[in-house]
């Protein structure tokens, strides 16, 4: 069970990933010591899966976001394995998302520029299986995006 | 806005692509996986981190044993449009703690809301209390996370 020094260490973690650890047991108030071994187990426990570098996609040149949301023709049983399969071949695809609503698959998908994307759309998107509708939203500006754990 | 990095070479996609699954790897295990030296690996990752390609670090959290049972994707519209109703939106969504990203869009929606909550009937409370409440919020559509995968993308 995570006390509540293990949800401060969490949150404060969570904000900052970059910090080091005698600076992230200040912020909480612990001993660098206690941090760390908490940390730790955080990690053995598969709490904290892991730490990862964030790219911005928009700085090596792909101007272009787009969030593709699809129904699929449910009637055949491999609709949506052949489908996730066949999207995990799209490279400028980011994000794969299955849902429960009216939306069934999420795609969050990159390109260059509105040329690049038009071109992906027709050649590798609408030639994805069992596509029964599309939606595109297309992204305009990211307002917050921490992702964080109301912790 | 910066200049986008074009030039990258194979060495540094490997590098963007080894961060990305782990960002606690050192550059001298890196650079001994990728055959260079301490030194010339951190330098290649300084020049990424300064051109804003590595735009931070993300802590990947288990959100279920954390008591966060439920994600949400909402698609918002706005009922009344104009420049300051998008700002007053904004303004109040960004400070609601269950919303985890916030993007303006354009198609069907105007934004689209990431949101976690314990459970569905925590997530029913958030959305009620929370959500419609939002100073001109017109109709919502909810779609229920079931997974969620997250791919390297176009690096290699």
């Amino acid at each position: 069970m995570l006390d509540d020094t293990d949800r401060r260490i969490l949150r404060q973690f969570q904000a900052d990933p970059d910090l080091a650890n005698a600076d992230l047991a200040g912020r909480c108030g612990v001993m660098p010591a206690t941090c760390w071994r908490r940390l730790e187990k955080l990690r053995s426990d598969g709490i904290i899966q892991g730490q990862e570098a964030v790219i911005d996609w928009q700085a090596l040149g792909y101007s272009v976001e787009v969030s593709l949301r699809f129904t699929l023709d449910k009637t055949l049983p491999r609709a949506f394995d052949e489908f996730l399969e066949a999207a995990r071949g799209v490279p400028e695809v980011l994000e794969i998302q299955t849902f429960l609503g009216r939306v069934d698959v999420r795609l969050s998908v990159i390109a260059r520029d509105l040329a690049h994307y038009q071109q992906l759309y027709r050649d590798r998107i609408l030639t994805l299986p069992h596509i029964a509708d599309i939606e595109a939203l297309m992204h305009i500006a990211r307002i917050k995006s921490n992702e964080g754990l109301p912790l | 806005m910066m200049t986008p990095v074009t030039d990258l070479d194979d060495i540094d996609r490997r590098l963007l692509r080894a961060l990305a699954r782990d960002a606690t790897q050192s550059a001298g295990a890196l650079g001994r996986r990728l055959g260079l030296s301490q030194p010339a690996t951190w330098r290649r990752i300084r020049r990424l981190k300064d051109a804003g390609v590595i735009a931070g670090q993300r802590l990947r959290l288990d959100a279920e044993a954390l008591g966060f049972g439920v994600t949400v994707f909402l698609g918002v519209k706005l009922a009344r449009k104009g420049q300051a109703s998008l700002a007053d939106f904004e303004r109040a969504v960004t400070a609601i703690p269950e919303v985890q990203s916030v993007e303006h869009v354009l198609g069907l929606y105007d934004f689209r809301l990431r949101v976690v909550a314990r459970d569905l009937p925590d997530f029913e409370r958030v959305l009620r209390r929370r959500i419609m409440t939002l100073p001109g919020a017109g109709e919502v559509e909810a779609n229920v996370l079931l997974s969620e995968e997250r791919r390297p993308g176009p690096i290699g």
